[in-house]
């Protein structure tokens, strides 16, 4: 196991804190705050996901925000009285399947899609398939934007509401629950919610990372002439990285639309795919702590320019000149071309160099 | 001795590969026995590496025949050819750049073995197993080519000598029948080509065949059992390396535009 | 029938603005191997500079037939200068770094210069200065403007330079060398930065005045027009065969031919299920049919995949 006894009481202490923290978050910063984690998180399982393609394989998805819109979807429409409002006759009352039924169906759906996409691109060149990813997320949003007339599928732009919350145990997350005398609101029951599905996101990419599969992945994207003259079959694993980064975005896009209660095309744009590669690219490709890290930057930068750059500019100048929204994607796509130029590696230094510095063997950990 | 072990290993029977109008091999026939180490010669440009590109999966031809251990291999993928037994290493080194010498070992185990994606995350006792036997026998092929320095050294800090053994190393761990090597010695110094000598010498010891791309004529005159010359991709000679080197043609097409 | 050439009519007008944007694509991809992602954002700067430097001039009281032209050139050397230094900042540095790279340094770049624009131009659309008496004229029942008529014959005598400039001069042989190998061209005394540098500026010179023709066609500019039109115009050169000038421009016509007509006839197609707001999806469906059917395209011989 990667775990070794010395990191146990460790990971034991990390667990109390991240139990602890929406309690400290509330107390000290206020309850959106809370609400901001929660979305940290999913960005967190979102740029894990797409590191698997970009980070490990090597591959430049584009339009990864995609797989996201199609896990959000498949439960938005699942779960609300869309269907039933469309379509009366067909679905007097909706689908309204449970969210643990339509969360794995989400995320093969999403890793089908995946699976079509890729397979026409994979066997091209890298770059081909970042502009086909990259048309894929445009025509997605077109379909969900456009999709309301004749037959009313997506609402189109005004998007679905009233999504039903996920239920744990009968209890559902979106109300205040009393748990052994501690009473949680919704933000705070999302919050474990998605801690835990963050830490199996976490677990999942480790296990791959260190394992055949991984190495595999890694070998093609170092070389895949050299990947491919030692018998690794390119081709599906390359696809086996995307179906898999695919499921992850399905996955966090199943769990968006259940904590909104609310999904349209607008949360769906190039610029979120722009933002997932920006954190994947920042916090250090195929370095799990380093995507980590990454993510939730990037998931508070917004906030941060909100509540820091609105009133500094006010001050400076007595009106807004740059609003935070494009200054954000000003930096973001800035922080791009400085990484690559100067800091490839991302911000965390790499698993396999920290790795080099010890001279311990390895493959104890195996 | 059965039929199959007493015929050829690789037969390739008028191969040419065209590039555009270019012909860069045509019509080259030969054949490599089992346990042998055979040798490719030729000038620059000669189609020594096209030649090589065919076997390995890389190029296909574009007409004749190629058999490998008794089957056919018209087309295939690298990967199907490493898998049958052809392992290769590269004349510009193709390391893993980024990953451990270990790590590019292990990576050559790949194609004899298979955990997939269930045995890496729940990692049940299998999957365990056959990682463990995966690391151990990397080891061994680190050490069995000579890199003495930590495993855990990436790929790309490796000595250029040390390299071009990982890359032995790696192609060994496909546990080939047929190691072809592309100027192996390229680069290297005399001590460093003396153990590299020595190194392919035990590997044929213990029953791989190899093949062998080389620049340096002392080296193959030394080591082959028997050789091939090549020149505008034409074969234009074959036979033990003592035989070969007298051959007017051969002679010819060394003096006539070379650097040896 | 006459919906059927009045949808020639827009179709050949508008492909012959991606052929202009698809050998910006081409002439790079043909010399470095590289997909220069930021291009479409060249285009969209270059409508904008065009719009911003007409609307001025006109407002000097210049007359049109000086405005248009010196307009022009002002938008030309303003995207020449932002092809050099994308290429040099973005680029070069990292020609031998991973293939990854500068795929995402494009990306970057693309981002910063449109939400450049978007701070500078604001985020609404942008009228294009009604200049000339925009004259229809009948044709085989399909109605053509003077504009249109402009924007298809200048496409064409633009692209008839740069086969002249390609294949007749020293600089265009300089190119091809490069285009065939580096290395060797090197050798032979080529600067191959200096050819590198004049390529991008040069695919920009063209993005600048297809950048004028589409927001003098369509009447508008935006700061996100650049995106789609990137992609459509990539989508060209990959149907032409992706590093073949010819190709870029015969599939930037042929995408505007099934662009328009798809537009014109999907809703019949359909039974009214999709109507032409789905315009925008052809050219991707044509992406992945030529990647799946032909990948080196229609006139490509080059291999998609190279060693």
């Amino acid at each position: 196991m990667t775990i070794n006894q010395k990191s146990k009481p460790l990971l034991a202490v990390l667990a109390i804190v991240l139990l602890l923290l929406p309690f400290f978050i509330d107390a000290l910063l206020g309850r959106g705050w809370v609400r901001i984690a929660d979305f940290a998180m999913l960005y967190i399982m979102l740029a894990l996901g797409l590191n698997i393609v970009v980070g490990y394989a090597g591959l430049l998805d584009l339009g990864y925000i995609a797989f996201f819109a199609v896990g959000a979807y498949c439960y938005a429409l699942t779960g609300s009285p869309h269907l039933a409002s469309a379509f009366p006759l067909l679905f007097p009352h909706g689908i309204h399947l449970s969210f643990w039924v339509v969360l794995p169906l989400a995320a093969l759906l999403a890793g089908g899609f995946g699976v079509l996409l890729g397979a026409p691109t994979l066997r091209l060149r890298g770059d081909y398939l970042a502009i086909v990813t990259l048309g894929f997320g445009e025509i997605i949003r077109i379909f969900l934007n456009n999709l309301n007339a004749p037959l009313n599928l997506t609402n189109g732009p005004q998007g679905i509401s009233r999504i039903d919350p996920v239920n744990v145990a009968g209890a559902p997350l979106n109300a205040t629950q009393q748990i052994l005398g501690v009473t949680l609101p919704s933000v705070h029951l999302y919050f474990y919610l998605f801690l835990a599905f963050t830490a199996l996101v976490v677990f999942t990419s480790r296990r791959l990372e260190k394992s055949r599969i991984g190495r595999a992945w890694m070998a093609i994207r170092e070389d895949e002439i050299a990947a491919s003259a030692m018998g690794i079959n390119t081709r599906n694993l390359k696809l086996l990285a995307f179906a898999m980064g695919a499921m992850f975005g399905g996955v966090s896009g199943a769990l968006f639309a259940g904590f909104q209660g609310f999904v349209s095309p607008e949360s769906f744009s190039l610029m979120e795919s722009v933002m997932v590669l920006c954190m994947v690219v920042l916090g250090g490709m195929g370095n799990i702590a380093g995507v980590i890290l990454g993510s939730v930057l990037l998931a508070l930068l917004p906030e941060v320019l909100r509540h820091g750059v609105v009133p500094l500019q006010q001050a400076l100048f007595g009106k807004m000149i740059i609003d935070p929204e494009s200054l954000r994607m000003l930096l973001f796509g800035g922080a791009l071309v400085v990484m690559m130029l100067y800091r490839p590696a991302g911000l965390l230094p790499s698993r396999v160099r920290r790795r080099e510095l010890d001279t311990d063997e390895v493959a104890e950990t195996v | 001795m059965n039929s199959i072990s007493a015929s050829p290993l690789l037969q390739f029977s008028s191969i040419s590969k065209q590039f555009g109008g270019l012909s860069a091999l045509s019509d080259v026939s030969l054949h490599i026995r089992r346990g042998e180490i055979y040798g490719l010669i030729g000038p620059n440009g000669a189609g020594k590496t096209t030649l090589f590109n065919v076997i390995t999966g890389l190029y296909q031809a574009s007409a004749g025949e190629f058999q490998f251990n008794g089957k056919n291999y018209q087309s295939c993928k690298p990967h199907v050819l490493a898998r049958a037994g052809i392992a290769r290493t590269f004349q510009n080194i193709r390391l893993f750049a980024n990953l451990s010498a270990l790590e590019n070992v292990m990576i050559g185990r790949h194609v004899r073995t298979k955990t997939g994606v269930i045995g890496a995350l729940l990692r049940n006792r299998a999957a365990r197993h056959e990682e463990r036997a995966i690391a151990e026998r990397a080891r061994e092929l680190l050490d069995y080519v000579g890199i003495t320095k930590p495993h855990q050294t990436l790929a790309r800090h490796l000595s250029y000598g040390e390299q071009r053994r990982l890359e032995i190393a790696r192609a060994l761990a496909t546990d080939p029948l047929l190691l072809a090597l592309d100027e192996p010695a390229a680069g290297m110094n005399a001590t460093e080509t003396e153990s590299l000598k020595t190194l392919l010498q035990t590997i044929r010891a213990s029953g791989i065949t190899v093949l062998l791309i080389e620049h340096d004529v002392k080296l193959i005159m030394v080591l082959c059992d028997r050789v091939a010359v090549l020149d505008y991709g034409k074969k234009i000679a074959e036979g033990i390396p003592d035989e070969v080197r007298r051959k007017p043609a051969v002679i010819a097409a060394y003096l006539g535009g070379s650097d040896d | 029938m006459e919906i059927f050439f009045q949808q020639i009519v827009n179709g050949l007008v508008q492909g012959s603005v991606y052929a202009l944007v698809a050998l910006g694509y081409t002439m790079v991809y043909g010399i470095l191997g590289l997909i220069n992602f930021a291009h479409g954002e060249v285009v969209m700067i270059g409508a904008m500079l065009a719009l911003s430097s007409l609307n001025a001039m006109l407002g000097w009281g210049m007359p049109p037939l000086l405005a248009l032209p010196l307009s022009l050139a002002f938008t030309m050397l303003g995207c020449m200068a932002l092809g050099y230094g994308i290429e040099r900042i973005a680029y070069r540095p990292l020609r031998h770094a991973p293939r990854l790279a500068p795929l995402i340094t494009a990306i970057g770049v693309s981002i910063v210069l449109q939400n450049l624009a978007m701070m500078v131009w604001g985020r609404q659309y942008h009228a294009f200065p009604q200049m000339i008496a925009n004259n229809t004229h009948t044709l085989a029942g399909a109605i053509i403007n003077d504009v249109q008529i402009i924007i298809f014959i200048t496409a064409l005598a633009i692209m008839a330079g740069l086969m002249v400039v390609v294949h007749r001069t020293r600089l265009g042989r300089a190119m091809r060398a490069v285009a065939e190998d580096q290395h060797a061209a090197q050798l032979m005394g080529v600067d191959i930065n200096r050819v590198i540098s004049i390529t991008f500026m040069l695919g920009s010179a063209l993005a600048a005045v297809a950048g004028l023709m589409v927001s003098a066609n369509y009447g508008l500019a935006h700061y996100y027009m650049g995106f789609l039109l990137g992609l459509k115009a990539f989508t060209a050169a990959v149907l032409g065969g992706i590093g073949n000038l010819r190709g870029a421009m015969l599939g930037g016509l042929l995408l505007g031919l099934i662009e328009s007509l798809g537009a014109g006839y999907i809703g019949d197609l359909t039974g009214g299920f999709m109507g032409s707001n789905y315009q925008d999806v052809f050219a991707f469906f044509v992406l992945i049919a030529v990647l799946v059917l032909r990948p080196s395209g229609l006139l490509g011989e080059r291999l998609a995949e190279r060693a």
